[in-house]
C-alpha cells in the first residue's frame, strides 16, 4: 500500500497539471463536436469517419509520418554514434548546431527548403518542390536531432565492456552491433522514433508548404475545419481519431521498448578517435550535416543580402521600429522575452518530467502496478498526438471564465510549451532510469541512506547527462514553438517565432530580408545555450 | 535536491548545486517571467478603479503604443488587445464562446465572414457615427431591426499584381484579366496563395466566383475556369508571403513567377530608384475585403466596447491604418502616406460576392475548390 501512496504523491502534480492544461481543453473542444443541439451525437461523428477522404487523409498522415521517422531514425543513429561515442574537434557544436532546425518556425523552415527546391532554387533541376519527397525532406530535418540526441544520450554512458568482450570472442563490429549495442539501444530507439512519429504525424505546416496545397494530413483537415469551415463534428472525429491512433502507437511502442532485464551497468567510457572503421558513420554524419545545413545556410546568405549586395542591413533593421519597420517591438526584447518563456517552460518541464520519469522508471511489484505506471507513461505522451488548433482552441473555450480563468495569466506560454517538452523529457531519462540496477539503491539504503540521499546518490549520477540533454531539448521546443504560442502569446510581448511570423507577412519590402535576420538570430540563441548546456555536462563527469 | 547532494561533497553535490544555483538565479532574476514579474500588473496601480474594455482581434492586428494610450486617456478605459489567428479562426472562436466571450469588442471580422457572425448572433447592435465615405463598406444585409452590428473600419482589394519589367524585358504584353491567365501565352507564369489556408486565396476564389459565377454540373462557371488556370500551370502556395516572397520575381527570394496574387496596395511597397513602381495590381481582377469592428454580445463592458469602436472610426486611428496593417481607411478625409496616394491605384467597380451567399456556400466552395486543384 505504501508503494502506491508513495507513486500517488510523486505523480499527482504532473497529473493535475497535465488534467488542467491538457485534458479539460480537449475534452472541452471534442465534446463541441459530439453534442449537437443538447444532445450526444455519435452517429454524425461515425458518419466523417467513414468518408473517403477522411480514409485518404489518414493514409497519407500515416505513410508521410512512418518514411519520416524511418529516414530519421536511419540517419540519426549512425550519427548519434558518431558525436557521442567519438572525439573529434568541433564535435559540440555539430551537435548544438543539429538542434536548430527544431526551434525555427515552420513558416522560416517552408521558405527556406522552397528557395533551395523552387523551380528558380539551386537544386529547382530536382523537381521535388511540391511533392511527398520535399514533405519527407522536411519532416526529417525537423526531426532527426531527436533521434540523435535522444540516443545519443543513452549511448553515451553505455557501458563498453560487453561489446568489446564480444568483440574478443571473435565477433565482426556487425556482430556486435547487433547482437550487443542494438538490444541494449532499442528501448531509447523505440522512444526517439515514437516521438518523431507523433512529430511528424502532428505537423502542419510542412505538409501545407511544401506539399503545394496537394497533401492534407489529419492535422491540416483539423485545421481547415476547425478555423475556416467550423465543422466541429468532423474535427472532433478526426481528434479522435488521432487520440485513437496514438494511443496504438503508444501501445505498440511499449510493447517494443519492454525488455526483460533492462539493468545496464552505466560507465561512461571515453570518446575515442575516429577509427577506419568508423568510416560509414562519419560519412552518413557528414550526410546528415549536409542535409541540415543547406536550408540553415539557404537563410544565412538570405539574410546577407539586401538590394543585390551582400550587407548588414537586415540585421541592422532588427532594431529598428516605426515609420516603414513592420517589427512592433525590437528584435531583442522579443528574443528575450523568447529567452525567459524557455527559462520557465524549461524548469517546469524538467520538474514534471523528471518527476513521471522516476514514477514510471521504479521498478513494480505487482502486475497492476506494472500497467498503473505504463498507462502513466503513456498518459504523457497525448500532447504530442493532439492537434496544436484543437488544444489552442480548447484553452479559449474553457481557461477563459472561472474557475479556470487563466487565460491571461503570464504563466499559460511556459505551461504550455512544457507540455510540449514534457514527453521529450520524460522520453530521455527513463530508459537511463530503468536501466539502473535495482540492486545499487538497495546498496545504497542498506548502508544507511535515506530514500533521498539514496536518490542523490545512485539516480542523479546516473541521469546527470540526459537530463542535461533534456534541458536543451525543453529550451530548444519551448524557443521554437509556435503552433500553441500563437494562440497564447500576448501582443505586447511577442516571442521571437510570432515576430517572424508578423515579419514574414508584411508587405514592407526590408521586412523579407529582416525576418531572415531574425531567424538567424534565433538560431544563434539556440546553438549557443545548448552549447552552453552541453558543456555544464562535463566530460569526466559521468565516469562517477 | 541540491542540498542533499551538496552534503556528500562528491563532485555530484557540486554539480548539482551548481544548476540549482543556477536555476535559482534565473528564476529570481528577471531571466524567467515568474520571478522577473509583470510589468502589465504593475502599471494596475496608478489605474485604481479603472474598467478595462478587452479587445479580441486576429493576429494581423496592430495598433501603436500612443494610439492605445490616446484612447485610454480618451475614453477612461484600460485596453486589454487579446490577439490571435486569422479572421478566420477569429470568427469561429467567437462563434464557440459566444455564450461567455472572453472579450468586449471585436477587430477584425471581414466580409466573408461577416453575415456569419452575424447569424450566430455573436454581436450586439450599435450604431457607431460613420466618417465620410464609410457608409459604402457597410455590409450588404446587416441591417437588423435594432440596428447595424458590423461597423466597417478599413478596406482593401486583393487583385491579381504583375512584374511590369518582366513582361518588358520578355516583350509580352502583360495580362490584364482573370481570363488572361488561363491563356496559355501566360502559361507557368502564375502563383497564388490557396483559398482553404489564406485570405487572400480565398478573396481571389471569390473574384473568380464573382466573374465567372456557378458552373452547371460541371460545365463552365467558376469550376471550368480554376480547371483552365491549374491546367495553365498555376503554382498555389500556403499562405500570401510563401507566394510573393518566394515565387514572385519582385519577391524577396526572387522567385521565377511574374505574375501573383496580393494586394493593390503591393505596388506602394516596390518602388525603384528613379520614382517608379516595379509592379502593377490588375484592376479588373480585384475583389474586395472590407474588415469590421464591433461591439459582443453579452460584453461586460458594453460602453468601453462601443467606445472602442467610435475611437477606431476616429480621424487618428483611422489616418495610422496604412502605416500599421498596410490597409485603406474607411475615413475619405483621411489622408494617405505619398507612395501610397501614388502608386496604389484602386478599382472603381471591385468584384463582390454577397456575404450571405458566401456563409450559405463556403464549405460547399472550398470542397470543389480543393477537387479541382488536388485533381
Amino acid at each position: 500500500m505504501r508503494r502506491y501512496a508513495t507513486l500517488a504523491a510523486l505523480a499527482l502534480g504532473p497529473v493535475l497539471v497535465l488534467a488542467v492544461f491538457f485534458v479539460v481543453p480537449v475534452v472541452g473542444m471534442v465534446g463541441r463536436g459530439f453534442v449537437v443541439d443538447g444532445r450526444l451525437d455519435v452517429g454524425g461523428v461515425l458518419e466523417v469517419l467513414g468518408r473517403e477522404r477522411t480514409h485518404r487523409v489518414l493514409w497519407f498522415t500515416v505513410w508521410s509520418a512512418a518514411v519520416a521517422t524511418l529516414v530519421s531514425v536511419l540517419l540519426g543513429l549512425p550519427a548519434a554514434y558518431a558525436l557521442h561515442r567519438l572525439a573529434f574537434p568541433g564535435r559540440r557544436l555539430v551537435r548544438a548546431l543539429l538542434l536548430v532546425p527544431f526551434v525555427l518556425p515552420t513558416v522560416v523552415v517552408g521558405v527556406a527548403f522552397r528557395l533551395l527546391l523552387g523551380e528558380a532554387g539551386p537544386l529547382g533541376g530536382l523537381g521535388l518542390d511540391g511533392t511527398p519527397v520535399a514533405i519527407v525532406a522536411g519532416l526529417v530535418f525537423f526531426n532527426v536531432a531527436v533521434v540523435i540526441r535522444a540516443v545519443g544520450a543513452a549511448w553515451e554512458s553505455l557501458d563498453a565492456r560487453p561489446g568489446e568482450a564480444a568483440a574478443a570472442l571473435g565477433a565482426s563490429p556487425a556482430q556486435v552491433f547487433r547482437t550487443v549495442t542494438l538490444p541494449a539501444l532499442r528501448p531509447a530507439i523505440v522512444s526517439a522514433a515514437s516521438v518523431v512519429f507523433l512529430f511528424c504525424a502532428t505537423s502542419y505546416g510542412v505538409v501545407l508548404t511544401l506539399g503545394g496545397l496537394r497533401y492534407s494530413s489529419v492535422e491540416t483537415e483539423i485545421y481547415l475545419l476547425t478555423t475556416q469551415l467550423l465543422d466541429l463534428r468532423a474535427a472532433a472525429a478526426l481528434s479522435v481519431l488521432q487520440l485513437l491512433a496514438v494511443t496504438a502507437l503508444l501501445v505498440v511502442a511499449g510493447r517494443l521498448r519492454a525488455v526483460r532485464d533492462p539493468t545496464q551497468s552505466r560507465r561512461t567510457p571515453r570518446p575515442r578517435r575516429p577509427r577506419g572503421t568508423d568510416g560509414a558513420q562519419v560519412a552518413l554524419t557528414l550526410l546528415v550535416l549536409v542535409l541540415v545545413a543547406a536550408p540553415l545556410l539557404t537563410l544565412l546568405l538570405g539574410s546577407l543580402r539586401a538590394d543585390d549586395a551582400w550587407s548588414l542591413d537586415n540585421y541592422r533593421a532588427l532594431d529598428r521600429v516605426g515609420q516603414g519597420s513592420a517589427l512592433l517591438v525590437p528584435a531583442s526584447d522579443a528574443l528575450l522575452t523568447s529567452l525567459r518563456t524557455a527559462v520557465d517552460a524549461t524548469w517546469m518541464s524538467l520538474l514534471l518530467g523528471g518527476l513521471i520519469a522516476v514514477v514510471v522508471s521504479r521498478r513494480s511489484a505487482t502486475r497492476g502496478e506494472r500497467r498503473l505506471r505504463s498507462t502513466l507513461d503513456g498518459f504523457f505522451m497525448l500532447p504530442l498526438g493532439v492537434s496544436a488548433v484543437t488544444l489552442g482552441f480548447g484553452f479559449l473555450l474553457t481557461l477563459g471564465r472561472p474557475p479556470l480563468a487563466l487565460l491571461d495569466s503570464p504563466l499559460l506560454v511556459p505551461v504550455a510549451q512544457a507540455l510540449v517538452a514534457l514527453p521529450l523529457v520524460v522520453r530521455t531519462l527513463v530508459p537511463v532510469l530503468t536501466g539502473l540496477d535495482d540492486r545499487q539503491r538497495q546498496a545504497a539504503a542498506s548502508l544507511g541512506a535515506g530514500p533521498l540521499r539514496t536518490f542523490a546518490t545512485v539516480d542523479v549520477p546516473a541521469v546527470w547527462r540526459p537530463l542535461l540533454a533534456a534541458a536543451g531539448f525543453a529550451f530548444a521546443v519551448s524557443l521554437g514553438e509556435f503552433g500553441a504560442t500563437s494562440f497564447l502569446a500576448r501582443s505586447e510581448h511577442p516571442t521571437l517565432p510570432v515576430v517572424i511570423f508578423r515579419l514574414i507577412g508584411s508587405p514592407e519590402p526590408e521586412a523579407f530580408g529582416t525576418a531572415l535576420a531574425a531567424s538567424v538570430v534565433l538560431a544563434a540563441a539556440t546553438a549557443a545555450v545548448v552549447l552552453a548546456v552541453d558543456r555544464l555536462g562535463g566530460r569526466s563527469f559521468g565516469a562517477l | 535536491m541540491g542540498h542533499v547532494s551538496a552534503r556528500t561533497g562528491s563532485r555530484t553535490g557540486l554539480r548539482t548545486g551548481l544548476v540549482a544555483a543556477v536555476l535559482a538565479v534565473a528564476t529570481t532574476t528577471s531571466c524567467s517571467l515568474v520571478g522577473g514579474g509583470d510589468d502589465d500588473t504593475s502599471t494596475g496601480g496608478d489605474g485604481e478603479g479603472r474598467q478595462r474594455v478587452v479587445l479580441v482581434t486576429h493576429d494581423s492586428f496592430v495598433m501603436s503604443e500612443e494610439l492605445q494610450r490616446q484612447f485610454e486617456q480618451e475614453s477612461g478605459y484600460d485596453l486589454q488587445i487579446q490577439a490571435s489567428g486569422d479572421a478566420g479562426a477569429l470568427t469561429n472562436r467567437l462563434v464557440l464562446t459566444k455564450d461567455d466571450p472572453t472579450g468586449d469588442a471585436v477587430f477584425g471580422i471581414d466580409n466573408t465572414f461577416g453575415s456569419r457572425a452575424i447569424d450566430e448572433g455573436v454581436l450586439a447592435p450599435y450604431d457607431a457615427q460613420l466618417p465620410d465615405g464609410a457608409q459604402t463598406y457597410v455590409l450588404p444585409g446587416d441591417d437588423g431591426a435594432d440596428g447595424r452590428e458590423l461597423t466597417p473600419v478599413d478596406n482593401g482589394n486583393v487583385c491579381v499584381n504583375v512584374d511590369t519589367g518582366w513582361f518588358e524585358d520578355e516583350g509580352l504584353a502583360a495580362p490584364t484579366s482573370l481570363d488572361d491567365l488561363a491563356d496559355p501565352a501566360y502559361a507557368d507564369l502564375f502563383v497564388t496563395p490557396g483559398a482553404t489556408t489564406s485570405s487572400p486565396g480565398l478573396a481571389f476564389l471569390l473574384a473568380s466566383i464573382a466573374q465567372y459565377g456557378e458552373g452547371t454540373d460541371g460545365e463552365g462557371g467558376w469550376q471550368d475556369y480554376w480547371t483552365r488556370l491549374m491546367d495553365n500551370g498555376t503554382r498555389l502556395t500556403q499562405g500570401w508571403s510563401d507566394a510573393y516572397e518566394v515565387d514572385f520575381t519582385q519577391g524577396g527570394g526572387g522567385g521565377d513567377r511574374p505574375i501573383v496574387t496580393s494586394y493593390d496596395s503591393s505596388p506602394a511597397f516596390t518602388l525603384d530608384d528613379e520614382g517608379g513602381t516595379t509592379t502593377a495590381a490588375l484592376l479588373d481582377t480585384c475583389f474586395q475585403q472590407v474588415e469590421y469592428a464591433a461591439v459582443l454580445a453579452g460584453a461586460e463592458n458594453p460602453e468601453g466596447a462601443q467606445a472602442l469602436v467610435d475611437f477606431m472610426v476616429g480621424r487618428d486611428f483611422q489616418q495610422a491604418l496604412p502605416e500599421a496593417m498596410y490597409v485603406f481607411p474607411v475615413d475619405s478625409g483621411a489622408e494617405l502616406p505619398a507612395d501610397w496616394a501614388r502608386f496604389a491605384q484602386r478599382p472603381t467597380q471591385p468584384l463582390t460576392v454577397d456575404p450571405a451567399e458566401i456563409a450559405a456556400n463556403r464549405e460547399q466552395w472550398l470542397q470543389e475548390w480543393t477537387d479541382i486543384t488536388t485533381r
